[in-house]
């Protein structure tokens, strides 16, 4: 069975975390490039591997992030001989997930930000700081509401898709003026999708 | 090791005074296990309501300030801003015991998910993903809303930062303009504009 040898292992990683810091604005801004490097480029992981990991990781609780978790996956997996090669590829397939693609992904930003997290902390009363700070509120807040305005304009026929967005202007009422559980809204919308009502 | 032991604060002493803060790292883990077990669709409305909320572990204020260092840093937002949650309260850490909680049990349920099942193609499955997803967008835009009234206290004033957001969702989700240009150039002149309207040392005796 073809494996992945210790170079290529190194540059994933290498690869992996010079995108960690790049990802300004969430991880998935950084699926394209994956998409180019690991599909296209090295053909390590096949089309529809990478559309599924993202498809789960959407599908599934957490952040988004766990996308690339999957990715790491399926390389351990191809580098093991699949599924079929029994639990060794999957054991591969398990230190692919933890040890290259979440450390190489979080690593580098998690250090950085930590760090600055605490310079920031530490220098609270500065005027720079305290600046930063107030003059990133509007800008993060317009963000928030923009994030959602796009997942609901991604369905952009109002013919079939009004029902959605009554779905989402409830939500949103709910969420803003009550203390209503989130994952009853969670569990609502997804009967009402299953059921083919929104 | 705790970091900052809340005194009381001075009136305008940035954020240290949240009514409640996690008894222990293992209480860290747990709390960021569970919330990021509920978030479909993304974990931020969940960790507002949660913990800002519920447990009280921040203000509205601070949620507001740390998720503007969160997202401005690079790195996925929610991580960034467990590992800041965490490391308030018990340093490196607390970081570490967040982030842990944040990403080990969704991504076990993650690798299961995919070595023993597939996205069912169904159209059940599928309708129950776009019904999840339109709620999802409910859920984020909401607690942006309900972060507005903290701009109250805003050295900028309500008008202009009412100005500001309306530009940036303009930019955003209108012109669909590039996420990093936006921050730039609205966030960079809305931060100039802040520290102007800042008074040099104005607070009273700082430091007490």
């Amino acid at each position: 069975m073809p494996m992945l040898p210790l170079v290529d292992w190194l540059l994933v990683f290498s690869h992996f975390a010079s995108l960690s810091l790049l990802a300004v604005g969430g991880a998935v801004t950084t699926a394209p490039d994956m998409h180019r490097y690991l599909v296209t480029q090295q053909a390590w992981l096949s089309d529809a591997q990478f559309t599924a990991s993202i498809a789960l990781s959407q599908a599934a609780p957490g952040p988004n992030v766990l996308f690339i978790a999957l990715l790491g996956g399926n390389l351990g997996l191809n580098a093991g001989g699949g599924m079929d090669a029994g639990w060794p590829a999957v054991s591969l397939a398990l230190l692919g997930v933890v040890v290259v693609s979440m450390t190489a992904t979080l690593l580098p930003s998690s250090v950085l930000s930590y760090t600055a997290t605490r310079w920031t902390h530490h220098h609270r009363e500065r005027r720079t700081v305290r600046a930063f700070k107030a003059g990133m509120a509007p800008i993060v807040i317009a963000l928030l509401v923009a994030t959602g305005w796009l997942l609901m304009a991604a369905h952009d026929k109002p013919a079939s898709d009004w029902p959605l967005y009554l779905l989402t202007l409830a939500a949103t009422l709910l969420v803003w003026h009550t203390r209503i559980h989130l994952l009853w809204l969670i569990g609502a919308g997804a009967l009402l999708g299953a059921l083919g009502w929104v | 090791m705790p970091v900052n032991v809340p005194t009381h604060a001075a009136p305008d002493a940035v954020p240290l005074a949240a009514p409640a803060a996690p008894a222990n790292r293992r209480d860290l883990f747990w709390s960021f296990t569970w919330l990021a077990l509920q978030g479909f669709g993304g974990v931020l409305a969940v960790v507002q309501r949660e913990l800002v909320e519920k447990k009280h572990w921040l203000t509205q204020d601070q949620f507001l300030e740390d998720w503007a260092v969160a997202q401005v840093m690079p790195g996925p937002n929610v991580v960034n801003l467990s590992l800041m949650i965490g490391g308030r309260h018990f340093g490196w850490t607390g970081a570490l015991a967040a982030l842990a909680g944040m990403l080990i049990a969704p991504m076990l349920l993650l690798v299961v998910a995919a070595l023993y099942g597939t996205v069912a193609n169904t159209a059940a499955a599928q309708g129950a993903l776009r019904g999840t997803g339109a709620v999802a967008a409910g859920l984020i835009t909401a607690t942006g809303i309900k972060l507005v009234p903290a701009l109250h206290k805003n050295p900028m004033g309500m008008g202009v930062c009412i100005g500001l957001a309306g530009l940036t969702f303009v930019a955003i989700a209108l012109l669909r303009a590039p996420l990093v240009g936006v921050v730039l150039l609205i966030g960079g002149g809305a931060c100039l504009w802040a520290w102007r309207r800042l008074a040099p040392r104005s607070s009273t005796g700082a430091g007490g």
